[in-house]
């Protein structure tokens, strides 16, 4: 057997409103439209790998949470109605997704073996978190590749932002090298934000782009500056800031994912692409891509 | 139409365990028969609305409130998905949704209405309806926690729900779902090994519960933001929903607290807890607080066995007495001791020569009594006028809850109960405007035991109070 690889590494924002612009079949609410920079940069990225060839998509999300360690969807198929529970006149969408139980397994054994805890979710009647249907989606409107959907741990707030490091750290570094043993090509995707805070009114229509904009200067300062490492390839200074990034753009990643997405791609020093970058009821969000396969095949 | 009211509270724990595999550990089976205790005495009460605030609902967008008439689904836990399934299809009061809604934009506060087929009604209000209210018998509501609301928002969002309690009539029972201390072990566990987290949170849970006891809500509102950084984790920013709860109980102190069980749920503290509105008797203190009324000095809190402090105590108590005595009514005496006479520190000290009441035969004989407080003389519901004379607004209610208290404490002391009163002299100062409200209470109390009754009407009492019963008892063989 072929040894396996991450052919591509992703992060990718998961509000509703993204979907909801979309008016897709799937959604019962409808929309004229919004949040166009981050839609044409999703578009960007899925051209982009449409060129890729990949067997599977693993995504950790944060609107999964779970105190008891890490959890793996341990069903084949997934079917039922999502609705945001936050934002439920924007998504409420009917979803069909299958899942790659094997490797699921695969990592959640691995991950065992290394000390972390974890747990298979084996029950039928789960209802899959809105932020991987939202992003599952856009990533792949056709749902014709299988999923492994991770759930995000927060020890960020039974410990701190160094401890959950170090964990997804673990994590991600176990989720390379089983990807590796199992001979699959896998895209990996943190479903993530950057700064998050959030407007606490809602425009009369949602998709009112006029009212449109970044929550603060300070949290435009975080994006711009996270983004800039992301440009020039500098991950591990992510790694380094991530505990005053967390805390003082009050940002989404306390929920492992960019921890765990950065170790999975063993810290890479190379430059990620940015497909888009807007904004969503204040919050800061980014499209990027790191491709890994490309960057295989020019440093060979 | 009655002005509708809160005439209980719940505090309940959130996760599904209780419901699902509550055999699987003792306290587990605590925690569910204390669950099973609370819906009794819901099913039992007047109640016509339960009033769910849920820490496991977290909202952005202001707080949202659920209002689809019949919210139909099967809820799975997102951390213990392997208990099981809770399918779930409740009876929820959309119009008081509604009405709660714009009363809270009345307040200038932002909230919304949810009403979706398949919206995910979360854990908390989940197990909370299903086992306080299983026959969906009353109708429900729930609201949110608003991850970004202060102090203010959550409590004037309680006062906007009271408003529409009050206008619309509603009995209405109060629950918070909700952890103690909300640290969980971070690892899978044997069921058999469950305690709470650690001995810090286990000491911070008996404070709290202490205070609930001693119906002492609003202290433990006040005390929320140093409770969210000694034992809760961020999942919910600060320990709101007391905020939210006190408030809807007018930011009381001197509830009456029950502890119905406390137990560990994987390591987090989980607790079902009653407060009824009636007067505990305490005086309706803050915790730093010996008497509302009176300062008393500062209190020896370092060394109760200071003999100088101890003196300085005796001399507070004396200066008091005097205090009260030429300030807010006639002095107080001891009561009198001779044959058959029944006479308790519980009960307030009467005003004159007399005992709390006299055993003749097989009957018992109480002399008129009031609504004062036994050891602060202070008075539930608020004084009638003030020491210049001048009127003051006051609680019927309240104070004649406190009377029909205080009756119950005498004929304790003489081994019989109020299931024996078998009449009844009430005086009332002001029939105008007090039967009706001393009437409800009644009604609610002595009234469901049935003695005989004569209300007066008289121009005044020798202490500020608006009300008086004079008792007549048979005592328990």
């Amino acid at each position: 057997m072929a040894k396996g690889r991450i052919v591509a590494g992703c992060i990718a924002p998961h509000p509703p409103h993204l979907v909801y612009a979309e008016n897709p079949d799937q959604n019962e609410p409808t929309s004229e439209g919004g949040w166009e920079q981050l839609r044409w940069g999703y578009e960007r990225l899925r051209e982009s790998l449409s060129e890729i060839e990949h067997d599977v998509i693993v995504i950790l999300s944060p609107h999964w949470q779970t105190y008891v360690g890490t959890h793996f969807l341990g069903l084949e198929n997934f079917q039922s109605l999502s609705v945001d529970p936050v934002f439920p006149n924007l998504f409420r969408y009917h979803y069909d997704l299958n899942i790659d139980v094997e490797l699921a397994k695969q990592i959640h054994d691995n991950a065992e073996k290394a000390g972390l805890a974890v747990k298979m979710m084996e029950n039928p009647d789960f209802r899959v978190d809105y932020g991987t249907i939202t992003t599952g989606h856009l990533f792949n409107p056709k749902w014709d590749k299988p999923l492994v959907v991770i759930s995000s741990n927060r020890s960020t707030d039974y410990y701190s932002a160094e401890v959950m490091q170090e964990m997804m750290i673990e994590l991600g570094r176990i989720t390379r090298e089983t990807i590796e043993e199992s001979g699959k090509k896998a895209v990996i995707l943190a479903s993530n934000s950057l700064s998050h805070r959030h407007f606490t009114t809602e425009s009369e229509i949602p998709e009112d782009m006029s009212k449109e904009h970044i929550a603060s200067h300070a949290m435009h300062l975080w994006d711009m500056r996270i983004i800039d490492y992301i440009r020039s390839g500098q991950t591990q200074r992510i790694l380094d800031e991530m505990p005053e990034f967390i805390e003082q753009a009050i940002a989404e990643s306390d929920g492992g994912g960019l921890s765990w997405l950065i170790s999975a791609l063993d810290t890479p020093d190379y430059p990620a692409i940015l497909h888009g970058y807007g904004t969503i009821i204040g919050t800061g969000n980014a499209v990027v891509e790191w491709p890994c396969y490309k960057h295989e095949e020019e440093s060979q | 139409m009655s002005d509708g009211e809160i005439i209980g509270s719940y505090i309940v724990p959130v996760h599904p365990h209780t419901y699902l595999v509550p055999e699987q550990n003792p306290g587990w089976t605590k925690l569910r028969e204390a669950f099973d205790e609370a819906a009794l005495r819901i099913k039992n009460s007047e109640a016509d609305l339960l009033i769910i605030y849920s820490t496991t609902w977290p909202s952005i967008i202001g707080h949202q409130i659920q209002a689809d008439p019949n919210p139909e689904w099967v809820m799975v836990d997102h951390d213990f998905h392997d208990l099981g399934s809770i399918p779930y299809s409740f009876n929820i009061d959309s119009e008081f949704a509604n009405a709660w809604n714009e009363a809270n934009h009345q307040r200038g506060l932002k909230s919304r209405t949810v009403n979706y087929h398949g919206f995910p009604i979360d854990v908390g209000s989940v197990v909370a309806l299903k086992l306080l209210n299983p026959d969906n018998a009353i109708p429900a509501v729930i609201v949110s926690s608003n991850v970004y609301a202060n102090r203010s928002e959550t409590s004037v969002m309680a006062k906007a729900c009271l408003d529409v309690v009050r206008s619309t009539g509603r009995k209405a029972i109060a629950i918070t779902a909700m952890s103690l201390s909300n640290r969980m072990f971070t690892e899978n566990i044997d069921p058999a090994d469950d305690k709470i987290h650690s001995l810090k949170d286990d000491e911070w849970n008996c404070k709290i519960l202490e205070l609930m006891e001693k119906g002492r809500l609003e202290d433990v509102g006040q005390l929320s933001r140093t409770i969210q950084k000694q034992i809760r984790i961020r999942k919910v920013v600060a320990f709101k929903p007391m905020w939210w709860l006190s408030a809807i109980n007018d930011n009381r102190n001197d509830l009456t607290g029950e502890v119905l069980a406390y137990e560990a749920i994987h390591g987090a503290g989980a607790a079902v807890i009653h407060l009824d509105p009636a007067s505990c008797g305490t005086g309706d203190k803050e915790y730093d607080e010996d008497d509302v009324e009176y300062f008393h000095g500062d209190r020896s809190v370092l060394d109760s066995n200071d003999p100088e402090a101890t003196a300085i105590d005796e001399e507070v108590e004396t200066i008091d007495e005097i205090t009260t005595a030429e300030e807010n009514g006639p002095a107080l005496w001891e009561p009198t001791t001779v044959d058959g006479s029944v006479n308790t520190d519980s009960a307030p000290k009467p005003v004159g020569a007399y005992p709390h009441a006299r055993r003749v035969g097989d009957l018992l004989y109480l002399s008129g009594v009031g609504p004062r407080q036994a050891v602060t003389n202070s008075i539930p519901g608020g004084p009638i006028h003030d020491e210049d004379g001048e009127p003051l607004d006051y609680d019927i209610k309240a104070q004649t809850k406190a009377v029909i208290d205080n009756i119950a404490l005498i004929l304790e002391e003489a081994g019989s109960s109020l299931e024996q009163v078998i009449d009844v002299t009430t005086f009332l100062v002001d029939m105008k405007r007090d039967f009706q409200g001393y009437n409800e209470v009644w009604a609610e109390t002595l009234g469901k035991i049935g003695p005989t009754r004569t209300t007066l009407a008289i121009r005044a009492l020798p202490t500020p109070i608006a009300v008086e019963m004079k008792v007549i008892a048979q005592l328990l063989e």
